[in-house]
């Protein structure tokens, strides 16, 4: 491997003209503006990413109770998606715990993040650790452990149950998002209120807040999102007791396929995707 | 009000280390008593024997790892190596070349092409699990489309198989490998490849010597991410499996459920544990050395 191959050492034939010393203006051109073979895996890539879910929303509207051929035009499993009152139950239980379990994480990831942005002290690195660990840790052993934890306290299964595991998992990622926000800031401006006589909390709340607030919104929406779409770890701190949306729809995916699972799997999908969206947009803002 | 206050920052201003414990303090309860102790339950756990009729006794045992040499759980084991590697190596074979598309599109589509793929990534991955059985099934559009055009006689076996998991795991975990990448490829500084170019170097040459060595915290990264999920992967091969292609996380889940063994479950799950943890550290040992 260390010999370089013979073209590597003969220079090219005719090299580009290129004026040199100065600085660039704009960015070079892309090498690769002729690649098409790029474009083609990355068309593929794309396709295979979303072909499933349009699928399955195609399928949410068909005329035909086995969703095998597609029959014609329907809003029957919206309609009947309404009438089932398991599902409606489930999606209050789920709702229930995203809103309460977000805006617990987004005051603690808040203050996490606000800390590890101002302060450096010991042990620093390993909190780090830490945080980050929930996010990288495979959701079965969380939702094991915790389950575990609950059972050995003797803590009833339930609603309370699912809020606490999620509330973990999302600290992390409140504080991710809005340490990065934080790190984007302008410090100058909170120095300056200071200069102008503003005390800790006054700056904080008139100047470093209405900043940081497109991120602030962001983790919120991307927390409520991950903790209403969450299936494994709710599955296992649920009990008997609530039955989240994701764990209803996998009941009746193991129960056998029915055309309602397209119906709520699509609205949930629509739901997500818009969160998501509005958070991308706010945080490049 | 105003003048409490002023005394209350004060305070916290002769305290630096109170007022950073009082904003340290709910996470590090939240996330002392709600994820670090459950994991120390699980790792005290996997000694411990299992009761008559479930639970646990208390009574020192290295029995919970020695049943990972039982031929019926290493293959277990081995089968989830072998798909999470699998997956690991597909994802980076296709995520690359995508990450480096979107590194080099103009500005008017990165975007795009950026939202797109993280829209993914923040989705119910039951759902987009659930939407392969659509597909895969006997009566599923794949089958159907095979059919029509005469291409098979009768449908094919697609769905709860070895290969049904796999594709189910490279679609649920292809955008965690695209967007390490993308953030290591967009990060290149862009004259070393006109550099290479300029000294003679054919594409190929240029993306093995300058290329790849260069974003390769980005590959780590990516591998890491992927690698992780697919090993512990419960709800693919639940959905997209079945009982001949188990994995260890429905190993885990069975040891939960109808098994009722708590001691080895939670054998299993330190196991994953330390391979995460292990990940991470070849993580940071790679891109501290890139630093």
């Amino acid at each position: 491997m260390n010999n370089p191959p013979s073209q590597y050492l003969h220079l090219p034939t005719a090299p580009r003209p290129r004026v040199s010393g100065l600085p660039r203006l704009r960015a070079p051109a892309s090498p690769h503006s002729n690649s098409s073979w790029l474009d083609w895996v990355t068309g593929l890539g794309y396709l295979f990413l979303y072909t499933p879910i349009l699928i399955l929303i195609v399928f949410s509207f068909n005329n035909s109770r086995f969703n095998v051929v597609w029959k014609g035009f329907t809003l029957d499993w919206y309609i009947k998606l309404f009438e089932d009152t398991k599902i409606l139950e489930a999606l209050k239980v789920s709702l229930i715990v995203a809103l309460v379990s977000t805006a617990i994480s987004l005051v603690i990831g808040t203050l996490t993040a606000w800390a590890m942005y101002r302060y450096s002290f010991k042990g620093k690195r390993i909190l780090e650790g830490v945080l980050y660990l929930p996010i990288i840790i495979p959701d079965i052993v969380m939702g094991i452990s915790l389950t575990l934890f609950f059972v050995l306290i003797k803590f009833q299964l339930g609603m309370a149950s699912i809020i606490i595991a999620h509330v973990a998992f999302n600290i992390s990622f409140v504080m991710v998002v809005v340490r990065a926000r934080l790190q984007g800031l302008d410090r100058t401006l909170e120095e300056a209120a200071m200069d102008l006589g503003a005390d800790e909390v006054t700056t904080f709340f008139k100047v470093t807040l209405p900043l940081l607030s497109p991120g602030l919104v962001a983790a919120a929406l991307l927390a409520f999102t991950l903790s209403f779409d969450d299936f494994v770890i709710s599955f296992f701190t649920a009990g008997v007791g609530a039955t989240p949306l994701p764990v209803q729809i996998y009941s009746m995916v193991k129960l056998g396929v029915s055309p309602v699972v397209n119906a709520i799997s699509t609205l949930v999908l629509v739901i997500s995707f818009i969160l998501v969206t509005l958070a991308e947009k706010l945080q490049r803002k | 009000m105003k003048r409490f206050r002023h005394q209350l920052l004060v305070f916290f201003n002769h305290h630096p280390s109170l007022s950073l414990l009082s904003l340290l303090g709910p996470s590090l309860f939240w996330l002392g008593v709600f994820f670090l102790v459950p994991l120390l339950i699980i790792f005290l756990y996997s000694f411990l024997q299992k009761g008559p009729y479930g639970g646990i006794l208390y009574q020192f045992t290295l029995e919970n790892y020695r049943r990972f040499l039982d031929p019926l759980y290493l293959t277990i084991l081995i089968r989830s190596f072998k798909l999470a590697l699998m997956t690991t190596g597909i994802c980076l074979v296709t995520g690359y070349p995508i990450a480096y598309r979107i590194a080099f599109a103009g500005k008017k589509w990165k975007n795009t092409l950026l939202v797109l793929i993280i829209l993914p990534f923040w989705t119910s991955f039951l759902i987009r699990t659930y939407a392969w059985m659509l597909l895969l099934r006997d009566t599923g559009l794949i089958n159907q489309l095979l059919l029509k055009f005469h291409i098979v006689r009768e449908p094919l076996k697609l769905l709860y198989t070895e290969g049904a998991v796999l594709v189910g795991m490279v679609y649920g975990f292809l955008p965690f490998m695209v967007l390490p990448l993308y953030a290591s490829i967009e990060k290149l500084d862009k004259t070393l490849l006109e550099a290479a170019e300029d000294l003679g170097a054919t594409p190929f040459w240029r993306f093995l010597k300058v290329t790849l060595p260069l974003t390769l915290p980005g590959v780590i990264a990516g591998s890491i991410l992927v690698f992780i999920p697919s090993v512990a992967a419960f709800v693919t091969p639940d959905l997209l499996g079945g009982a001949k292609t188990m994995m260890m996380g429905s190993l885990i889940q069975n040891q939960f459920g109808p098994a009722r063994d708590w001691p080895f479950g939670s054998a299993i799950s330190l196991v994953l544990m330390i391979l995460v943890l292990i990940s991470v550290f070849i993580y940071l040992r790679v891109t501290k050395e890139y630093e």
